[in-house]
C-alpha cells in the first residue's frame, strides 16, 4: 500500500517519474498479448515491428545524452550505429571466410553485444578526442561529415563488407539452456543452445535492454557526470570555471552516446540478419534526431515516447497510408488520380514522396511552437520559455527580490 | 578570479597544442602531395592541365554556394542548412523557365540565346533570394535568441522541406537539364583543352563573387553588414536595422546559390532534388576551408574542393571523392577551425 501511496503522491512532473516509467512497463508487457489476442494469434509481424521499433528507442536514449544533457549536436549518430552492426557481422556469421582472413568468427550474440559497445565507443573517443574542442555547429559538422564518411568506407571496402550488398545471414541469438513446453508448442523439455528466431524473443530481449538502458541512463543523469553534463550545456567557460573537466566530459558524452548506438547497432544486426551500408545514411539521423526534438530533449520517458511514436508514424502509417489513399480516392470518386498520368504520379507515390516534407515540417514547427518537445524535461522547458530572453530572466530575478 | 577564466579559456583554447597539430599537419599535407605528384607524373602534363580546368569549373560552383553559407554564418553564427537546397531550387526553377522562354535543346544556338538566359537566371536568382529571406523570417528569425541548438535544428527541417517539396514537384528522379551551352573547345596543347562552357561556368562565378565582395567592401548596405557580423548590439544602437540587414544578407546569399543552380544545370546538364545535401556539404567545407565568415577564403576554398576532388575523380577511384572530401572536412577542423585564411577568433 504504501508503495502505491508514495506513487501517487509524487509529483507527476517529477523525473524519473515512477507512474510513468509504470505505465511503459505494462504497456511493454501488454502489447504482445493485446498483438495476438486483437489478430487471433497471427501477431507476429506486429510485434517484430516494435522489436525494430526498440532499436530507435535505444538509439534515442543514447543521442539524447549527447543532445538533450550535454547539449553538444551530433548530426552522425548512425555511424556508431552502422560500426556496431557491422561489429556483429563480422563477428558473428560466416562471412570473414569471403574475407582475405579465410576464418570465420562465430562470438555469442551477449558477447558481440558488449564488444559493438567497445568498439562504436572506441570509434566515439576517436572522432570526439580532437575534435570536441570545437563550439557546437563546428562540432554538428565534424559528426556530419564522420556519419557521411563510414557508411561510405564500408560500401567501398568491398573485398571485407561485400560493399552495396552487404552481409547477410548473420548468427540469431541463443541461449545456453532453455525450457520448453507447451507455451510454445512443444514438449516439456530442457534445450541446449536454443536459438531464438521468434519475434516475441526479440521483444523481450528488446524490452530487457531498454529497460536496461532507461535504469543506466538515469543513474547517470543524476550522478556527478550528469551534473556536469547540464552545467557544460548551460554555459561551458563558467562549467570550467567551477572545475568541471570540459573536455574530458564531452569526451566521455561522446563516448557514453556512441556506445548505445554501437548496442542498439549489434542488435539491429541479429534481429534483421543483414546489415548494408544502405541502411545507415544521414536520413537514420535525422530520424533519430526528430524522435528526441519531438519528445522532448532531456527527458527520458519524452524521448522514449518521440521514438514509438515517429517510428510508428514512419514505418507503420507512411507505408500504410499510400494504399489506403488508393482506397480513399477510389471510394470518393477520384479514380483517375489512382493511375499514374503525366507529370502525376499515382496518388499511392505521391503520398510516399510526402516522407521528406513531414519530416522537415516537424522538426520546424516543433521548434517554433514547443521547443520543449510534447513531454518536456522540467528543466529544459524552463530555459526554453523563460531563458530565451535574458531581459525576461533579469525582471523575474527581481520580481522575486522585491516580493 | 580574471587570471584563473583566462586560464580555463586558454585551456579551452588549446593553444598549446598547436605546435604538434601543425606538425602532423604538415606531414599529411606532403605525404598527400608526394601521392597526387606521383600519380600526375605517371599519367603526364596534358592530363593535369585537364583536370585542373575541370576542377576550376566545378569548383567556381561550389564558391558561389560556398558564399551564401560564410556570409550568413557571419553575421548570424548559423549554419544554414537550407542553403544547398536553395541552390538547387535554383536549378528548378530555371529548368521550368527554360522552356517557357522558348528554349530548346539543340534547336536554340548561336548568341541569340544570351538574353533569354540572362533572364532566366536573374529570376531565378530572384526567386532563390525570396525564398531564403522567407525561411530567414519564418524558421530563424523567432529562434534568434533561444539556445543555440535550436535554429540549427529548423535549419536541418528547412533542408528537408525544401528537398521534400521538390521531391514533390518533380519527382525522385535525376531530372535532365537542356545541353544549352556550346560544346566547341580551346586546344591548351595535347590532348587538353578548355570547352566554352568550362569559361562561361568561370567567368560568371568569378564575375558574380567579384560584384559581391566590392558590394560588402563599398556599399552602405556592405557596411552595414559587417558592423551587424562584428557586434549586433552595437550596430542597433549605431541605428542599423538589424532585422533588414541579415534579410538583406540572406537574399544576397540566395541570389548567387541561385545562379550556382542553373550553372551547374548547364555545366552537368542534370539535376536531382537531393542534389544540395551533397552540394552544399562540399560548399560548406569549402567555406571552413577558407574560414568562415571570409567572403574571399570561401571563394579560394571552393576553388580548392573543386580540384580536390577532380584530383581524386582523376587520378585515383571516384568511389573515395565524397570520402577524401569529408575526411578533409573533418581534418580542416581539427587542425585549423579557423580556415587556410582565417583569423584566430575566440569562442564566444
Amino acid at each position: 500500500m504504501t508503495v502505491l501511496r508514495r506513487i501517487w503522491e509524487t509529483d507527476p512532473r517529477k523525473d524519473p517519474n515512477p507512474l510513468v516509467y509504470a505505465l511503459l512497463a505494462i504497456t511493454a508487457v501488454a502489447y504482445p498479448i493485446w498483438a495476438q489476442a486483437s489478430t487471433g494469434g497471427q501477431g507476429d509481424f506486429l510485434i517484430s515491428f516494435l522489436a525494430d521499433g526498440g532499436v530507435y528507442v535505444l538509439l534515442a536514449i543514447g543521442l539524447n545524452v549527447v543532445v538533450g544533457f550535454a547539449g553538444l549536436l551530433d548530426l552522425g549518430y548512425a555511424a556508431f550505429f552502422a560500426i556496431g552492426a557491422y561489429t556483429y557481422a563480422f563477428l558473428a556469421s560466416d562471412h570473414l571466410v569471403v574475407t582475405p582472413l579465410q576464418e570465420a568468427v562465430h562470438l555469442p550474440f551477449w558477447i558481440v553485444l558488449f564488444i559493438g559497445l567497445f568498439v562504436a565507443a572506441a570509434f566515439g573517443i576517436v572522432l570526439g578526442a580532437p575534435t570536441l574542442r570545437l563550439r557546437g555547429d563546428y562540432l554538428a559538422i565534424v559528426t556530419l561529415g564522420f556519419g557521411e564518411i563510414v557508411p561510405r568506407v564500408f560500401r567501398n571496402l568491398g573485398v571485407w563488407t561485400s560493399g552495396v550488398n552487404g552481409i547477410s545471414a548473420l548468427d540469431k541469438p541463443q541461449l545456453p539452456l532453455w525450457i520448453q513446453g507447451p507455451w510454445s508448442g512443444d514438449q516439456l523439455e530442457v534445450v541446449q543452445n536454443f536459438k531464438i528466431i521468434q519475434p516475441l524473443g526479440f521483444y523481450v530481449i528488446m524490452v530487457l535492454l531498454v529497460g536496461a538502458c532507461i535504469v543506466l541512463v538515469n543513474n547517470l543523469r543524476i550522478s556527478r557526470i550528469g551534473r556536469a553534463w547540464m552545467a557544460v550545456r548551460e554555459d561551458e567557460v563558467a562549467a570550467a570555471a567551477m572545475g568541471v573537466n570540459t573536455v574530458r566530459v564531452k569526451l566521455l558524452t561522446f563516448a557514453i552516446g556512441a556506445a548505445f548506438s554501437g548496442f542498439a547497432g549489434a542488435f539491429y544486426g541479429a534481429k534483421l540478419s543483414l546489415v548494408s551500408p544502405e541502411n545507415f545514411g544521414f536520413s537514420v539521423s535525422i530520424t533519430i534526431l526528430v524522435m528526441i526534438v519531438l519528445g522532448g530533449m532531456g527527458n527520458i520517458p519524452g524521448v522514449i515516447a518521440g521514438a514509438i511514436l515517429i517510428y510508428v508514424v514512419i514505418f507503420g502509417l507512411l507505408g500504410a497510408l499510400p494504399p489506403l489513399a488508393e482506397e480513399w480516392a477510389t471510394s470518393l470518386g477520384l479514380g483517375s488520380l489512382v493511375a499514374p498520368n503525366g507529370d502525376w504520379p499515382g496518388i499511392a507515390q505521391e503520398v510516399q514522396r510526402l516522407r521528406f516534407l513531414i519530416f522537415g515540417l516537424i522538426l520546424v514547427l516543433t521548434m517554433l511552437l514547443r521547443p520543449q518537445g510534447l513531454i518536456p524535461s522540467r528543466v529544459r522547458q524552463q530555459e526554453l520559455t523563460k531563458g530565451v530572453n535574458e531581459d525576461q530572466t533579469i525582471e523575474d530575478v527581481n520580481a522575486e527580490a522585491a516580493t | 578570479m580574471v587570471s584563473s577564466l583566462a586560464r580555463v579559456r586558454g585551456r579551452l583554447l588549446a593553444g598549446s597544442r598547436g605546435r604538434v597539430l601543425n606538425g602532423i599537419l604538415l606531414i599529411l599535407i606532403a605525404a598527400a602531395l608526394v601521392l597526387v605528384a606521383t600519380r600526375a607524373i605517371a599519367l603526364g602534363p596534358a592530363y593535369f592541365i585537364q583536370i585542373v580546368v575541370y576542377g576550376l569549373a566545378d569548383g567556381s560552383i561550389y564558391a558561389l554556394i560556398a558564399l551564401g553559407y560564410t556570409m550568413v554564418y557571419g553575421i548570424v553564427e548559423l549554419i544554414n542548412f537550407a542553403h544547398g537546397d536553395v541552390f538547387t531550387l535554383g536549378g528548378f526553377v530555371s529548368l521550368w523557365l527554360i522552356p517557357i522562354f522558348g528554349l530548346e535543346e539543340a534547336k536554340s544556338v548561336g548568341p541569340g540565346i544570351i538574353i533569354p538566359l540572362v533572364a532566366i537566371l536573374v529570376i531565378s536568382m530572384l526567386v532563390c533570394g525570396v525564398v531564403n529571406v522567407a525561411i530567414e523570417r519564418v524558421a530563424y528569425r523567432p529562434l534568434r535568441h533561444a539556445p543555440r541548438l535550436a535554429p540549427l535544428i529548423t535549419a536541418v527541417g528547412m533542408s528537408f522541406v525544401l528537398e521534400g517539396l521538390m521531391f514533390l514537384w518533380r519527382g525522385p528522379f535525376n531530372l535532365h537539364y537542356p545541353n544549352l551551352l556550346p560544346a566547341d573547345s580551346i586546344s591548351l596543347g595535347g590532348s587538353a583543352s578548355i570547352a566554352y562552357k568550362d569559361i562561361a561556368v568561370i567567368v560568371i562565378a568569378l564575375g558574380l563573387m567579384t560584384a559581391l565582395s566590392l558590394f560588402v567592401e563599398r556599399s552602405k548596405l556592405g557596411k552595414a553588414m559587417r558592423a551587424t557580423a562584428q557586434d549586433r548590439d552595437a550596430a542597433g544602437l549605431m541605428g542599423i536595422d538589424i532585422n533588414r540587414t541579415i534579410a538583406a544578407t540572406f537574399f544576397i546569399g540566395a541570389l548567387l546559390a541561385g545562379a550556382g543552380g542553373m550553372i551547374y544545370g548547364l555545366y552537368f546538364t542534370s539535376i536531382a532534388f537531393d542534389l544540395g545535401f551533397s552540394a552544399g556539404l562540399y560548399a560548406f567545407t569549402a567555406a571552413v576551408f577558407g574560414g568562415i565568415g571570409n567572403i574571399q577564403g570561401a571563394a579560394i576554398g571552393g576553388l580548392l574542393i573543386g580540384i580536390v576532388r577532380v584530383i581524386v575523380d582523376g587520378y585515383f577511384d571516384s568511389a573515395w571523392t565524397d570520402v577524401v572530401v569529408f575526411a578533409l572536412l573533418v581534418l580542416v577542423l581539427v587542425f585549423r577551425p579557423t580556415g587556410i585564411m582565417g583569423m584566430r577568433v575566440p569562442e564566444k
